[in-house]
């Protein structure tokens, strides 16, 4: 029997952090996202783990970079400015293969925008917000509830597949309280990063696995050398201009995701498979999508509702898979067309994409949504 | 360079009254006492912060100058920014005006995330003044810790606890970093005197070159008072001695104020709630000796820096 709690989305993902083992915590005050920081603030150090409150963003993620290295799950969360100020040291943790946990409590932007209330601006900043290639995962919680699973699951992800996982949640949902069904320890996977299986001397920190291109990754500590750089690099961690290095190096970090999308990409679909008009939206939008989409239904349309839970990778095979039977689909964003640009990208012009974006810091009702319906039915 | 009273009562401050700062916050109070007595233009660059947002609520602002917010990181680089364009200008005779700089940032947006720009803008040597009204804690964004808040404080990310007091960290000197930039003027106060404030902006601001002025502003929401109590809680910092009040001009360094008597520094703390379980349980006793043994070695810091010798009517 699972225990019950009454959390803000916020709270949530801290508990879900420290559900899937979160033992370092590093952070800076930031509308809206303090809550997150304070709750570890409260809970690490009564669980044995640390929290840092540092100088600044800048500052908090590479604390964090420095406690995964050192061995401890590690987390920061930041929004809008901040999350532009992490950008530098986001790219070291994608080049240096550090797993770690960044949470975007996204507001709206751009520069201090509109604190204090919801957007959905940052989508493309998740995917491409630090420069130089690399692979995302990025996920997108839409109710208190999932907050703290995908928080579980981020971690496993950041642990799994050795790199940076963000969280993609937004105002209302980091301050709304809702139910939460907390499972107990041991019924929940939690993943941990792979260890080298070698002895120190024989240790090659950047030598992958071929089948799955990551490599084992040994703590400050153990007495595994470790040259740490965000410099390109060869197997060894050492600085490289060479071009088959360089190359290697970098298409590694693409391929590693991109050859487990398939275990990564989540989605909710809602009665898409007989639908002509199908809703693509996410996180808090995506509640008043379904209000709206059970609506029509209960009116005779055939409406569906499809949700990507990941939004980095995203599902666009599965949004293929809908375009081959729906004539429409509707993509409501709190930003000005972001994900829409995924979506129609998906499905190759075999629909009609309907753009639908709002920028006011409020969120869609669903009888806004409806009318939407309403506009294409 | 001090001013009277009664030449600047009737002027018109550069911010006006109808802003939405708390009442009883100590930071409209800094800005209307320092700004009280300048007669040149102003410009403002204001560093994010509660005085940025609530100055400045669509559709007013409560500013009657010139008025830029930077982001939370680069009021002191703003400010570099635009007085070198004004620099600039004037050389170019393109304007003949004799205007004024002055950045305004929060502990937070000073202390921590804004102390690099800062620190690039007083070597660099800008003709700017750059006052931080300092409650000693990210206010904005709900009462967390800084690296200015005090010791044995009560923050949101430093919880007092059964276990742990508060803040377990002194806070930074920061007046004396600045002072370390040797720029021609520094400054340390509170909102204790009414013309101290206005008389060392007003050196700040008229000094040629670079100029810092850290203010001591209450919070009443963090520091958890009376609203009413903001003059009373800002004399006790001074007459504890919690908070020295002094000026380093030139590199020399000047003590402005000594309390005629030895006044403990429980008399600061506990009117607040935030030192609330320094006053409970056990540990009280031990927790206050250190704070007055903190206090007492700060103060003999700053009468050696000052040459200075402090003798208190018992």
């Amino acid at each position: 029997m699972p225990d019950v709690a009454f959390w803000q989305g916020n709270q949530a993902i801290a508990q879900g952090a420290l559900a899937a083992g979160c033992m370092f915590f590093a952070g800076y005050p930031i509308t809206p996202s303090s809550d997150i920081m304070e709750e570890m603030a409260k809970e690490l150090p009564a669980s044995g783990g640390r929290f840092i409150q540092m100088e600044d963003e800048i500052g908090s993620i590479a604390a964090t970079i420095g406690g995964s290295i050192a061995g401890l799950k590690s987390m920061t969360a930041s929004s809008g400015p901040g999350i532009s100020l992490k950008q530098e040291n986001l790219g070291l943790a994608y080049m240096a293969e550090i797993p770690l946990v960044l949470v975007n409590v996204m507001r709206g932007g751009p520069s201090t925008g509109v604190p204090t209330k919801i957007s959905q601006m940052d989508v493309m900043q998740a995917r491409w917000g630090c420069h130089g290639d690399h692979g995302t995962i990025a996920y997108s919680p839409s109710s208190v509830q999932e907050c703290y699973e995908i928080a579980i699951k981020a971690f496993n992800a950041a642990e799994r597949y050795r790199q940076p996982v963000i969280i993609l949640s937004d105002e209302v949902l980091g301050h709304m309280r809702e139910k939460v069904f907390v499972p107990p320890a041991g019924s929940y996977a939690v993943a941990n990063r792979k260890r080298p299986g070698v002895k120190p001397e024989k240790f090659v920190p950047y030598l992958a696995d071929p089948e799955d291109d990551i490599p084992p990754m040994a703590s400050f500590g153990d007495g595994y050398r470790w040259h740490v750089t965000g410099l390109a690099h060869n197997d060894f961690g050492f600085p490289s201009a060479r071009e088959e290095e360089v190359e290697k190096n970098i298409t590694r970090l693409v391929r590693k995701i991109d050859r487990f999308r398939d275990d990564i990409v989540e989605y909710e679909a809602y009665e898409v498979d007989d639908a002509d008009i199908v809703v693509v939206s996410y996180g808090t939008v995506a509640r008043s999508s379904i209000t709206a989409v059970k609506d029509a239904r209960k009116r005779g349309l055939k409406v569906g509702h499809f949700r990507p839970v990941t939004l980095w990778p995203f599902p666009d095979k599965e949004i293929f898979q809908i375009s081959k039977r729906a004539k429409t689909i509707i993509v409501p964003e709190l930003n000005c067309g972001q994900m829409v640009l995924e979506v129609e990208r998906a499905v190759h012009g075999r629909a009609k994409v309907i753009k639908k974006g709002l920028v006011n810091g409020e969120v869609f009702m669903p009888e806004q949504i409806s009318s939407f319906i309403q506009e294409v039915a | 360079m001090s001013i009277k009273i009664k030449d600047v009562i009737h002027k018109e401050s550069p911010m006006t009254q109808g802003h939405r700062m708390c009442p009883g916050c100590g930071a409209p109070t800094a800005v209307h006492q320092g700004l009280m007595g300048i007669d040149h233009p102003l410009v403002v660059i204001n560093a994010t912060g509660c005085l940025e947002v609530s100055t400045t609520v669509y559709p007013f602002s409560a500013w009657r100058v010139p008025w830029i917010h930077t982001a939370f990181e680069n009021a002191g680089a703003g400010a570099a920014g635009v007085e070198a364009a004004y620099q600039a200008l004037k050389k170019k005779g393109k304007i003949d005006k004799e205007i004024k700089f002055v950045a305004f940032g929060g502990d937070g947006g000073t202390y921590d995330i804004g102390l690099q720009s800062l620190s690039g803008a007083l070597e660099r040597g800008h003709d700017f003044t750059y006052i931080c009204y300092n409650n000693q804690g990210y206010m904005n964004t709900g009462a967390q810790r800084s690296s200015a808040t005090p010791k044995g404080a009560n923050a949101t990310t430093s919880p007092a606890g059964s276990v742990i007091p508060g803040k377990l960290q002194k806070p930074k000197d920061l007046t004396s970093i600045a002072a370390a930039h040797h720029i021609p003027y520094v400054a340390q106060t509170t909102l204790h005197n009414y013309m101290d404030v206005a008389s060392k902006v007003k050196k700040a601001i008229e000094t040629p070159g670079p100029a810092f002025v850290n203010i001591l502003v209450p919070c009443v929401l963090f520091w958890r008072i009376d609203p009413a109590l903001q003059g009373d809680i800002c004399k006790k910092a001074a007459d504890t001695r919690f908070w020295p009040i002094y000026e380093v001009i030139d590199g020399e360094w000047k003590l402005s104020y000594k309390p005629k008597k030895r006044v403990p520094v429980e008399e600061f703390l506990k009117p607040q709630g935030r030192y609330s379980h320094l006053f409970k349980g056990e540990r009280s006793k031990a927790l206050l000796e250190q704070a007055q043994a903190d206090v007492e070695k700060d103060w003999e810091y700053i009468l050696d820096r000052c040459g200075e010798t402090w003798e208190p009517a018992e």
